[in-house]
């Protein structure tokens, strides 16, 4: 049930890719891609952190480019792609950077994880052979406040190929 | 007696002691965690809290009628409709007094953002509404809002029914004043630290409803499953009538200890009998969650002309906002550990807590004992500088040694390894950096700490686990811990695998659900490696027990002779003769003999400390660590880098190695953030850092790698000899930088945050200080 007259009244058709997917939703002009994201298509693996786009957590990739989707308003994703994490790799089977964050434990309480993740996606495949100082900014504005981020850029370079071999996962 | 060097492993562990993944890592990658906000229930309405806009005020009426009858809106709740609007608090743990603090604020309010109103509403949009339809009249009061001057005997009373003193806590052994006139050399200085915001990526959430049966369930981000019980008191319903899952958290740090969202959503399910969802916004929770504390500590601290510590008076003093919370335990934390790792004959410390009307602080990661490191450590350094020693060695002619006495009188019953941690410290730093530019100033220091893990032993901790075989051999563990992130329930299915000899993939573990698992005791005090993990251990021992003589007659072999690896019951030294764990499942449920179990790990108690002396038993054990760094500082701007972070601990034994440094290395950031930025800024009450935008905690490139060093002395508590790390590492960075940014411009702060104003005021008003100084250098 919608109360609030705007809320009702001005909503308008979107219709973007999903990982992968055509979505068609009906979005107010104020609602932001990630509330559309996490509250009408479900897709909660897209996180709230701030709001005010200064966190990264909830990144999600825009025709490939990382963006913050509390900054975007979900009518400005009309005809374009929106990758979150869950488009990174296949069920089951993980993609090359998932691995290593499990690997290394690049992730502790998980909440920056998806947003890290896009961001250093997006980043390696415009800079196959970063440095670790490449790599800490790429990642800068994606706050994570477990790791100290010492183990986030380890699992970055190991997939870059660039540092020391990933470390394989232990049975 | 051959005594082992502390990084020795004599134990042949399979599975403890390796880096293995953690299962919880495995989904958070896939991003398929569903975290207490991303929890849906059909017909869910939104949650919302009216908070005050002032930070001291009496209430001279709300009305409610306009924002009731607003199309969407379910319920709007005032201090009116709360059937226990107070939440009983005993501040000490020791009976000595009673709290009431206000659910919903009914005629007064006490701090910028408190809880007036709730409104539950079929959308965000219309919670709002009803939001801003609600007219609150306020008769601002005046209010006090430094620590200090709610001590005057005029100041206004926060609470007009008792003094603004919430604490004091004393601490006397030997004499201080006798200690100072035999002392060489005297220090004395003030110190403080900044109120800090946790900062957890993931905001406060929970979703709550009324079950089938009736029972008030809340899912919610939180530390503590067990607040089920003043959830209860509140609602007036029986305690078994109200249920608190926790989910994988999105950090804690001690900032889901205290209850957030638990009791509004709670009561809004409770009124409306409908789901509720309420998520507080950053800005909410830098608004009005609690803070760490911030510190004012005076040190008076003597030693002799060779360095040895003599006495040390110590005043500390904490703002605690407007209600108790948890503010009594944390400066009792820091009482215990004022004069940090070292032997100090004579000892007074008087450690208070005040109301004033600033936004609340209780529990953060390191939980009064990481302010006093700031001192406590600054102070060895001046110490030195006095008598003309290095940082190393001062600290290492007063390092505490096993059985040496405390300041609270009690022994030290492990090994402190404290010579051992500081030279791996210094040594990781390697060669010393040339600066980046000319004015560039390279500079290095060190800090030591030591942090209690458990709880105060006059609380009689405990901790439970169940424990039980599935029919293919599979193992499930339901223990009622939470996860804050830190890998509590990898951990425990690590410990099993070690014990019951089940791989760590055929584990599940089930946690933090107050109707289902085996209660606890929360997720905080660096406890739950130390209760859970030897509860689970415990559990597992006690199974293995009941089932090596099944497994033994299937293998017609001696008890002593069978072992549990790899899934399978063996015969030690005879690899052909194995079976699998579910064949000896299966021949234990033929002979009815049980294959789960539920036991609890009972932790150390004593009676409470002599309250006038704070002599007697506190805290179970402590971890000690000690952090290197080297910094370098702009002279022209003030601007402060870390180059080089090395943090070394000895957790005892360490389970998962991999975890391990990654608490050490997040803490250290941690506790670098709050060197050097991090600060909620609140003027006369009014919180003027409520953006996230303002609040900076360290990026990826305001910090370097964290060199994590982990020291096994095999001297803890906790299972296999574990010493707990969550907090710990948080501890030492304030002071370490402090020491090197004195060593690379010659200026020692003693307030935190050491931004670059301050650095740059410090050192414009400082005259240039001669060369081939041999101060501190480490």
């Amino acid at each position: 049930m919608e109360t609030a007259a705007a809320e009702g009244a001005a909503r308008a058709g979107v219709r973007f890719v999903l990982n992968g997917s055509p979505v068609d939703v009906w979005a107010a002009p104020h609602e932001t891609l990630l509330a559309v994201l996490r509250d009408t298509l479900g897709a909660t693996e897209v996180k709230y952190g701030c709001g005010e786009g200064v966190c990264g957590t909830c990144t999600v990739l825009l025709d490939g480019a990382p963006i913050n989707a509390c900054l975007l308003l979900a009518v400005q994703a009309a005809g374009r792609a929106v990758t979150t994490v869950k488009g990174l790799g296949a069920e089951g089977h993980l993609h090359p950077l998932q691995r290593a964050f499990v690997a290394h434990e690049a992730a502790q309480c998980g909440f920056c994880t998806p947003g890290m993740l896009l961001v250093a996606h997006a980043f390696l495949a415009d800079h196959p052979r970063p440095t670790r100082d490449e790599i800490r900014s790429a990642i800068a504005g994606n706050l994570c406040r477990c790791t100290g981020y010492t183990r986030i850029v380890d699992a970055i370079e190991a997939c870059a190929g660039t540092g020391k071999a990933a470390r394989v996962e232990p049975r | 007696m051959a005594r082992r060097t502390p990084d020795e492993h004599p134990d042949p562990f399979r599975i403890v002691g390796r880096p293995l993944p953690r299962f919880d890592v495995a989904d958070k990658v896939q991003g398929t965690t569903l975290y207490a906000a991303d929890w849906r229930l059909p017909g869910m309405l939104a949650g919302r809290i009216l908070r005050a806009v002032y930070p001291s005020a009496r209430i001279r009426r709300i009305s409610v009628e306009h924002a009731r009858g607003l199309p969407g809106v379910a319920a709007v709740l005032t201090a009116d409709d709360v059937p226990q609007n107070a939440l009983h608090e005993d501040p000490t743990g020791l009976g000595l007094s009673s709290f009431a603090t206000p659910v919903l604020a009914a005629d007064r309010v006490r701090y910028q953002g408190e809880p007036v109103a709730l409104v539950a509403a079929e959308s965000e949009v219309a919670a709002q509404a009803a939001l801003e339809a609600i007219e609150v009249e306020y008769e601002p009061l005046p209010g006090v809002f430094d620590a200090g001057a709610a001590l005057a005997p005029d100041a206004p009373r926060v609470h007009p029914d008792r003094v603004n003193l919430l604490i004091h806590w004393k601490l006397r052994q030997g004499d201080v004043e006798a200690g100072f006139r035999r002392s060489d050399a005297v220090v004395e200085r003030t110190y403080r630290t900044q109120r800090v915001d946790h900062a957890a990526l993931e905001p406060e959430a929970a979703v709550a409803w009324v079950d089938g049966d009736g029972v008030v369930t809340i899912r919610a981000a939180t530390q503590v499953i067990e607040h089920f019980r003043e959830i209860a008191e509140i609602l007036r319903l029986p305690h078994n009538k109200v249920r608190v899952m926790a989910p994988f958290l999105g950090g804690g740090f001690g900032g889901k200890e205290d209850m957030t969202v638990e009791p509004y959503v709670a009561l809004l399910a409770w009124k409306t009998r409908r789901p509720v969802r309420m998520l507080w916004t950053r800005q909410e929770s830098l608004l009005a969650r609690p803070k760490r504390h911030p510190f004012t500590m005076s040190y008076k601290t003597g030693a002799t002309r060779d360095g040895r510590l003599v006495a040390q008076e110590i005043s500390l003093l904490a703002d605690a906002g407007p209600y108790p919370l948890l503010s009594p335990r944390v400066v009792f934390a820091a009482l215990v550990v004022g004069c940090g790792p070292y032997r100090v004959p004579n000892v007074k410390i008087d450690a208070r807590a005040v109301f004033t009307n600033n936004v609340p602080t209780s529990a953060m990661r390191g939980f009064g004992a990481m302010q006093v490191t700031f001192a406590y450590e600054s102070q060895m350094d001046l110490l030195a500088e006095q008598l003309g020693m290095s940082a190393l060695e001062i600290r290492s002619r007063n390092f505490l040694q096993k059985g040496d006495r405390l300041p609270t009188g009690e022994a030290l019953e492990t090994e402190a390894a404290l010579p051992h941690i500081t030279a791996r410290a210094v040594d990781a730093l390697g060669e010393r950096s040339r600066p980046s530019a000319p004015s560039g100033r390279v500079g290095r220091g060190i800090a030591c700490n030591m942090q209690p893990y458990g709880r105060t032993v006059w609380f009689r901790d405990r901790a439970q686990a169940w424990i039980g075989f599935e029919a293919d051999g599979a193992l499930v563990i339901r223990a009622g811990i939470t996860d804050l992130g830190g890998g509590q329930a990898a951990s425990l299915a690590q410990l099993a695998a070690e014990v019951l000899g089940v791989s760590p993939d055929r584990i599940a573990v089930h946690i933090g659900d107050s109707a289902l698992t085996p209660l606890a005791g929360g997720t905080f005090a660096t406890r739950q490696l130390y209760m859970s993990g030897n509860a689970v251990v415990k559990a597992a021992g006690e199974l293995r027990a009941m089932m090596i003589p099944v497994a033994a007659s299937l293998l017609e072999a001696a008890e002593p002779d069978v072992q549990f690896a790899d899934n399978h019951a063996g015969v030690i030294g005879a690899p052909e003769r194995t079976i699998a764990l579910a064949r000896v499942v299966a021949e234990c449920a033929r002979r009815g003999i049980p294959t789960s179990l539920l036991s609890g790990f009972q932790g150390e108690h004593a009676a409470p400390i002599d309250l006038e002396t704070g002599q007697g038993r506190t805290f179970p054990d402590y971890t000690f660590g000690c952090h290197a760094v080297e910094v370098e500082v702009d002279a022209e701007t003030g601007t402060v880098r870390v180059l080089k972070l090395a943090a070394c601990h000895d957790v005892g034994r360490a389970i998962n190695p991999q975890s391990v440094e990654g608490q050490i290395q997040g803490g250290a950031v941690m506790g670098a953030g709050q060197a050097l930025m991090e600060e909620v800024a609140v003027e006369a009450g009014i919180n003027l850092t409520t953006l996230f935008a303002g609040y900076l905690i360290p990026t990826a490139m305001d910090m370097p790698d964290v060199r994590a060093l982990v020291v096994e002395s095999g001297e803890g508590k906790g299972p296999f000899s574990a010493r707990g790390i969550g907090e710990p590492p948080t501890g030492p960075p304030p002071a370490a930088v402090a020491a090197a940014i004195q060593d690379a411009v010659g200026v020692r702060l003693m307030e935190l945050p050491m931004t670059p104003e301050r650095v740059f005021d410090a050192v414009r008003a400082r005259p240039a200080r001669p060369k081939n100084e041999a101060r501190g250098k480490v």
